[in-house]
């Protein structure tokens, strides 16, 4: 059996689980694909999970309303465990890949982390990801007879519903008790689309200039487009911009159709996050910027010119 | 309480990635503390002046030239280090067994290590190690204090920040805005020196690699490079839009 560890957020499934069931698709191994789905009231998550896999297991749990690493790691080694589960899919995310560590360790079995690429031969499970900042791409391979692989989110494409419904199955549990202790939350929901899923993101720098600058010139230019909003960690840092919007190493990693930069110098750390995009528009006024040497067009000029300008131009097409 | 920092040495990032035969080659590029693990010995530092705990150790495993890394943590004031010599390259969940037999022969209550590597872009080590030795984590952690063994925090999960409250003994992975690292000065590198770096050989901890690197490769992807002179705001606007239209097609 493949298990694939569902992932939801807000009362629907995520993008994330569709693309994890595609992934899980190309292994071409014995056995059904089989959703798990934990929570707490996630009936209609588990409907819509039936849609696509040929088995749902269910465990709805009022214990399990909040994700904790400890909870999702015994949950999942225990399901994986009853049902012989050789391999074992989660989703890239966060939670993903700091839960995954546990359930590979839990059932001796050997990670594969954030992986675009699989493939299933005789003994060994291939995979390819990228590494050093998403400079290089490596190809791996495990010939352990149990694999947890968390799977990079955006880069299979989502499975088809298959027109079906899939039997669900309830399952107990047996769960620890929790040991963190949440004493309070942030949630950062924007009102925009989300940079995971934009056709085109609007990423701002330290050359906007300052806090309206980037209202004015960054989310002016992402309205017009219908685009989502990035920041360098300049920004974020500076308190200017929230951290949810941070692009980079140690923020989001995009790969839109369109990633627009905007006073953006192009470190190392923000290309790992978007260099993968499709097409890179790049403004800044030093035609030395290390982003101009990944851009596929360039400005050289200030973008409190260039942006308005543009916006103007948007305006009448 | 004695703190234990995982300390990786990776290629500094103004560097450029080399492969040879298939392999990243590090031989000739100059490798530097990991970015994310210079917040975990900042924070562990900060804990002991302010007596949460009395003393802080730093691990590597590696070759020789990890000593670097470690002589500079010695030289931001960490107090002592440990150096697994290893000449092979080991997979997470392997370093996490060597992190967490040293964490039990050591007595740490306190882990810290990365949120992620820049080598590997793993996120594995920290939770791998909580796991072997049964321990609660937090991740991606940018505020810690320690109160009468309990940690209090924030740390960044898919949805925003959570504050929370554990029990030591806990594994913590840092993450930015942790604190600002202090450069080591140079009485402090001379201090260092005296320092005990204490080797350890690999063949204690029994680890086996699960995983083999069939090969590497730089996929650069060519980018058309165009370049328009913005001197003329409105008609490079146009060529944009044109641009935006044509081209990456994200407008009708
Ligand atoms: C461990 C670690 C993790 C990191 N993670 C991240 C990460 O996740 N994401 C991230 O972004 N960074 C990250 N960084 C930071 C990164 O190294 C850079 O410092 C940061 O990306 C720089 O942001 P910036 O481009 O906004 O600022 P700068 O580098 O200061 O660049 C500003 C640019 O704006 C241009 N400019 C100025 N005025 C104008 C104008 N009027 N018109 C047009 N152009 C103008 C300038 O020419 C310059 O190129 C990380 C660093 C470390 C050490
Ligand atoms: N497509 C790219 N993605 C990420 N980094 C890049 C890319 N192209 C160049 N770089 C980096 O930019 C710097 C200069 O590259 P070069 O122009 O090849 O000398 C090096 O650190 C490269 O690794």
């Amino acid at each position: 059996m493949i298990l694939v560890v569902a992932e939801h957020a807000n009362g629907r499934l995520s993008k994330s689980t569709a693309e994890m069931v595609a992934a899980a698709t190309t292994l071409k191994r014995e056995g059904p694909i089989a959703a798990l789905v934990l929570g707490s009231g996630v009936n209609a998550i588990a409907n819509e999970a039936a849609q696509m896999v040929e088995q749902v297991l269910v465990a709805d749990r009022p214990e399990l309303a909040e994700y904790d690493a400890e909870l999702w790691a015994a949950a999942v080694c225990q399901i994986a465990s009853e049902g012989g589960a050789h391999t074992v899919l989660i989703s890239g995310s966060r939670g993903g890949r700091e839960f995954s560590p546990r359930v590979a360790v839990k059932l001796g079995a050997a990670l594969l982390e954030d992986v675009i690429q699989l493939r299933h031969n005789e003994e060994a499970t291939t995979a390819e990801r990228y590494t050093y900042l998403s400079r290089v791409t490596e190809k791996i391979e495990t010939k352990s007879p149990v694999v947890v692989i968390t799977v990079k989110p955006g880069a299979f494409p989502a499975a088809a519903p298959t027109g079906k419904s899939a039997e669900q199955f309830d399952v107990d549990l047996e769960l620890p008790a929790r040991r963190i202790q949440v004493t309070g939350r942030l949630k950062e929901k924007g009102t925009r689309i989300s940079l995971s899923e934009a056709d085109a993101v609007v990423s701002g720098g330290r050359g906007v200039g300052n806090s309206e600058g980037f209202t004015k010139l960054v989310e002016g230019l992402a309205d017009q487009l219908g685009a989502a909003v990035g920041a360098t960690r300049a920004l974020v840092d500076a308190g200017w911009r929230p951290y949810s919007e941070q692009v980079g190493q140690t923020g989001k990693t995009v790969q839109p159709k369109a990633y627009i930069a905007l006073g953006i110098s192009g470190a190392v750390q923000h290309l790992s996050g978007m260099n993968k995009s499709q097409y890179i528009v790049a403004i800044n006024k030093d035609p030395d910027a290390p982003i101009f040497k990944i851009a596929d067009c360039g400005v050289v000029g200030d973008v409190g010119q260039i942006v308005p300008a543009l916006i103007e131009e948007l305006k009448k097409t | 309480m004695r703190i234990l920092i995982v300390l990786r040495q990776v290629l500094d990032a103004e560097e450029t990635v080399r492969v040879k035969n298939g392999v990243v080659d590090l031989e000739s590029s100059k490798l530097v503390m990991d970015a994310m693990d210079e917040y975990g010995v900042e924070q562990a530092i900060r804990l002991r002046e302010g007596g949460a705990a009395e003393e802080v150790v730093v691990l590597a495993i590696g070759s020789e030239r990890v000593q670097d890394a470690l002589r500079t943590a010695l030289a931001m004031g960490a107090d002592r280090a440990i150096h697994v010599v290893s000449a092979e390259m080991l997979d997470p969940l392997a370093v996490s067994k060597v992190v967490a037999q040293t964490a039990q022969e050591e007595k740490i209550e306190l882990i810290l290590t990365g949120g992620q590597q820049a080598d590997w872009d793993s996120h594995a080590l920290g939770p791998a190690t909580a796991e072997r030795l049964g321990w609660p984590q937090a991740t991606w952690t940018s505020a810690l204090e320690i109160q009468n063994g309990v940690a209090i925090g924030k740390h960044d999960g898919d949805e925003g920040s959570e504050s929370f409250r554990v029990s030591l003994p806990l594994v913590v992975t840092t993450q930015q805005g942790l604190n600002e690292p202090r450069y080591p000065t140079v009485p402090n590198i001379m201090k260092a020196r005296k320092k005990e770096l204490r080797q350890e050989t690999l063949d204690r901890y029994q680890v086996a690699p699960t995983i083999r690197v069939l090969s590497a490769e730089i996929q650069v992807k060519t980018r058309m490079r165009k370049i328009i002179d913005g001197k003329d705001a409105s008609s490079a606007a146009a060529q944009l839009v044109e641009f935006l239209r044509n081209e990456a097609r994200v407008i009708a």
